[in-house]
């Protein structure tokens, strides 16, 4: 023991000094060599500065477990400095992982019936940071005998230890449940503190003792009461609130009881209206009470009065100067949007101009918030703001705005043309954030509006020829240049000023999107269809579409040249064929809006299709029918259509086979899965535009009162599957769910056998 | 309840990490790491909440220190901010006009007053009086002590 090891803040200047990172390691590892010849060679009387020193430099990073045998070696020793140290060194570098930690579990309990009482304070807390659940069973009784202690100071300490405990095995709520009833007597407010948490974990982990603890309702309202009014007590008021964090954590016990059930509920109302109309609110602590009363308020079983008032202060807080309350305001508004929808629409102004905020978190709940305030009264104005916002809002938000917008249009339109128009000013101005539904709802929509036919081709010409590079626009432009060509042509539409358009111009557009580097494979074969197209609708010679098309054979996409090829042969071979097939398309059948529901469920759609996609663009898919009938019944593996042109004789039954197949027999839902309350079902459609193709939606719901977090499903079927049935052998399919609910990790792995016969065959 | 809690530099130093979620030593660098990027990344003007993972993220940040808290979906943002300023005013309370350097320095002191204020995530006691008295108390039992070790060391106890 001849070098005097270096005192803590000796070395700490030392390492603060070093000029490189490598310096650091340096002047670290030295340090820790003598650190550990110490260690081993058992110095008792500097141990504890050497373990402080040791985890000054965990906490930089650095390897440290060499120090935990030393942890027990202090805690065991009978100094305080020693102690004091060595339970910090527990807390930092003993895991629960390791059977190491169980060592001090001994120290504890002496400490914990023997120790003064500082030692017993550090005792608890080491326990309460990181005692395991072992560790936990075997000092419980220890805890136990210290809550019913004289000492306040030690009291309050093992209260919270318990809660700890309770969090680790919860079968140890049967010992700490019992004391709770006498520990509310006492006035002291740590050990009140203590115990309300204590209860709120009880009731939070067991219906039954949530139904024995709401006996003590009265005497909690009874308590918080006199806080309130009880006045200034300079040892536990902030900012002229008395003790905020005793009273924030009785509300919140009191909602729990107060939940769903009408006598708990009614016992509370006077006081939580008392709360939430004294509570002074000049500043946080106010504030974080009242937040804490409207909450409860509105999850129990409040008068229809009182939830108002509780909305209205909400409504004051969006008001507030102080962004943190007006972001817990826009938080807790869109929690209760759907329960109490009246209510919060009457704050709709003042949510509308939090759009504005420049703190991203914060106009992101606006938007959230403004989205779900759409209704069919204020979809107009509500829809100028949303797309003001869209042109000047944050890109990480574009993509939610502009789907949010597209959606509520779809909801709430109240004319087809203010809808087409809607739809258009997105696409304008945020075309490469919308979903991919985009393009085919808008066509659909489109095309079922026929008296807006000519206005339609108008705008969105007139969009084209100013901006070519939005993809989603560029495709529906096309489209629908493709398909009312003649009516951009005639020139006559009252809804818009009169514009000349002649046929070369129109051509050279779509020529010009054939050839920009910035569209899309997708796009260019929109553009290629719509130039065949027009070949019908225009009145000049169609040289210049041949030509277009006759380059395009050659093109190196195969897809763009595949439909050149055909379009071509349709020129040169079946030009008697041509008007017919080009004609203006019938309206294609939909399901109504495909919302993403992302509510508290999940979903998940597992398609089985064939080797083809399913085509996005209407016009494509009826001539890829047309061209499969060619090969019989619906149900075969589909091949995309061969270019050799089939026999003649085939041909002409095109014509008479039906464009839209008769809509197949519902299948019946299937459920799969259930347990303590979660449950999985499994529903089945078959798109009439396709019915080859088989949609899958799996429905997870929750019916129990525990959350389910971390919740995956995956899907997986039998690699014969693929390729479509062709043998119609019976459906199978596996199912892996992993999820966390009340409190524990389930994972299910198991086969789906009983699929309705009518989802194969 | 608080899952834990962050002190750290603008330069991303870290100077105390309480956790009271039994959490691995792999697993806590690696979320010390991310959390500190993205407060870090916040500018000055925005509010003190954010959502990171599923936990919700109390900070504020006093002179050079960012403090850091992650709590529950259920836990109340704007008393969590009273409690970090309660801390604060406890640290400065003890060091008289406490700044970064004195938990630099006195960073087992800085544990040793979390530890009388929090336990297990929660509070223990709300009066500040209370919670500096026994830390008071506390240090001078380790003063008593020292004397009395080195007499030992030499033999003379």
């Amino acid at each position: 023991m001849v070098v005097p090891s270096l005192k803590l803040q000796d070395l700490i200047e030392e390492i603060r000094g070093a000029k490189t990172q490598a310096q650091e390691r340096e002047v670290i590892q030295k340090e820790c060599a003598h650190i550990r010849a110490s260690f081993r060679d058992g110095d008792p009387v500097h141990r504890h500065r050497q373990l402080a020193k040791l985890l000054y430099v965990h906490m930089l990073g650095y390897p440290a477990h060499f120090g935990q045998m030393e942890c027990l070696k202090l805690i065991a020793s009978s100094r305080f400095t020693d102690k004091r140290v060595g339970y910090l060194g527990a807390m930092l570098l003993l895991d629960e992982r390791h059977d190491a930690h169980l060592l001090i579990t001994n120290s504890i309990k002496n400490d914990l019936s023997q120790g003064i009482q500082p030692v017993q304070g550090l005792a608890l807390c080491t326990l309460s940071t990181m005692g395991s659940a072992e560790m936990c069973r075997d000092l419980a009784p220890e805890v136990e005998k210290l809550l019913l202690q004289p000492s306040p100071y030690v009291r309050k300490k093992a209260i919270l230890t318990a809660v700890h405990m309770i969090r680790k095995v919860p079968e140890l709520s049967s010992v700490f449940l019992p004391p709770c009833a006498q520990l509310l007597h006492e006035r002291h407010h740590g050990i009140l503190l203590g115990t309300i948490t204590l209860i709120t974990e009880l009731c939070e982990r067991s219906p039954a003792a949530l139904r024995h603890f709401r006996k003590v309702v009265p005497q909690l309202v009874h308590i918080l009461r006199t806080l309130v009014t009880m006045g200034y007590s300079t040892e536990h008021s902030i900012s002229g609130v008395s003790d905020p964090f005793l009273q924030v954590q009785i509300l919140r016990l009191l909602r729990i009881l107060g939940r769903n059930h009408e006598e708990s509920s009614e016992t509370m109302n006077d006081l939580l209206a008392q709360v939430a109309t004294n509570t002074d609110t000049s500043r946080n602590a106010g504030n974080a009470v009242l937040f804490e009363t409207v909450l409860t308020i509105m999850d129990i079983r409040s008068a229809a009065g009182l939830r108002v008032l509780a909305v209205n202060i909400l409504g004051r807080f969006l008001l507030n100067s102080d962004r943190n309350i007006r972001y817990v305001a826009l938080t807790s508004l869109l929690r209760l949007v759907q329960s109490d929808h009246s209510a919060v629409q009457r704050h709709r102004p003042t949510v509308v101009e939090c759009l504005r905020e420049t703190d991203a978190s914060l106009s992101r709940r606006a938007l959230e918030l403004s989205l779900a305030l759409v209704n069919s009264s204020n979809v107009r104005a509500m829809m100028q703001e949303l797309q003001a916002f869209l042109e000047s809002c944050p890109p990480d938000l574009r993509a939610d705005c502009a789907s949010g917008i597209l959606l509520a249009a779809e909801r709430f339109a109240p004319t087809k043309r203010w809808h087409i128009d809607t739809i258009l000013h997105v696409l304008t101005t945020a075309g490469t954030h919308v979903r991919d539904d985009a393009v085919a709802n808008l066509t659909q929509l489109i095309g079922g509006a026929q008296e807006l036919h000519a206005y339609s081709v108008r705008r969105l010409y007139n969009a084209l020829a100013e901006d070519i590079s939005q993809q989603p626009l560029v495709q529906v432009a096309a489209w629908c240049i493709g398909e009312y060509g003649d009516l951009l042509l005639a020139g006559n539409c009252e809804e818009i000023e009169p514009l000349q358009v002649d046929e070369e111009e129109v051509l050279a557009l779509l020529e010009k999107v054939l050839q920009s580097h910035m569209s899309l494979p997708a796009t260019r074969g929109y553009a290629l269809t719509a130039l065949m197209k027009l070949s019908t609708r225009l009145c000049g010679d169609n040289n210049r579409i041949r030509q277009v098309v006759s380059i395009y054979g050659s093109c190196l996409d195969v897809e763009l040249q595949q439909r050149a090829v055909e379009y071509d042969t349709l020129f040169r071979k079946y030009d008697h064929m041509r008007a017919a097939i080009l004609e203006k398309m019938p309206l294609v059948e939909r399901d109504g809006p495909q919302a993403d529901e992302e509510a508290k469920e999940s979903k998940e759609a597992a398609q089985l299709s064939e080797a083809a996609p399913v085509p996005t663009e209407p016009q494509a898919s009826q001539l890829l029918d047309l061209l499969d009938l060619l090969d019989g019944a619906s149900g075969d593996v589909q091949h995309p259509p061969h270019l050799d042109p089939s026999p003649g004789g085939a041909l002409v039954h095109l014509l008479d086979l039906p464009c839209v197949p008769p809509p197949p027999a519902p299948i019946p839902d299937l459920k799969v899965f259930e347990r303590e309350g979660v449950q999985l079902n499994l529903s089945f459609i078959r798109p009439p535009e396709n019915p080859a193709l088989l949609l899958i939606t799996i429905t997870a719901t929750n019916f129990s009162e525990g959350d389910v977090t971390h919740f995956i499903c995956q899907a997986a079927v039998p690699k014969l599957f693929r390729i479509l049935n062709p043998n119609k052998a019976p459906l199978r399919l596996k199912l892996r769910l992993t999820y966390d609910h009340f409190h524990q990790s389930v994972q299910e792995i198991f086969e789906v056998n009983n699929l309705p016969v009518e989802s194969w065959q | 309840m608080m899952r834990f809690m962050l002190l750290f530099s603008r330069q991303g130093k870290l100077r105390l990490q309480k956790w009271y979620l039994a959490t691995s030593d792999k697993e806590r660098k690696k979320m010390v790491r991310e959390l500190m990027q993205v407060v870090l990344a916040r500018k000055p003007k925005m509010c003190s909440f954010l959502e990171w993972r599923d936990l919700k993220v109390v900070y504020k940040r006093y002179a050079s220190l960012y403090f850091c808290c992650a709590i529950e979906g259920q836990d109340n943002e704007l008393i969590t901010l009273e409690l970090i300023h309660r801390y604060v005013e406890l640290l400065d309370k003890y060091f008289g006009s406490v700044c970064e350097l004195d938990i630099i320095f006195n960073f087992e002191k800085a544990y040793f007053i979390l530890d009388e204020f929090l336990m297990g995530g929660d509070v223990q006691d709300t009066s500040k009086k209370s919670v500096l008295k026994a830390i008071e108390q506390a240090d001078l039992l380790q003063e008593d002590e020292s004397p009395r070790s080195v007499l030992e060391e030499m033999g003379l106890a």
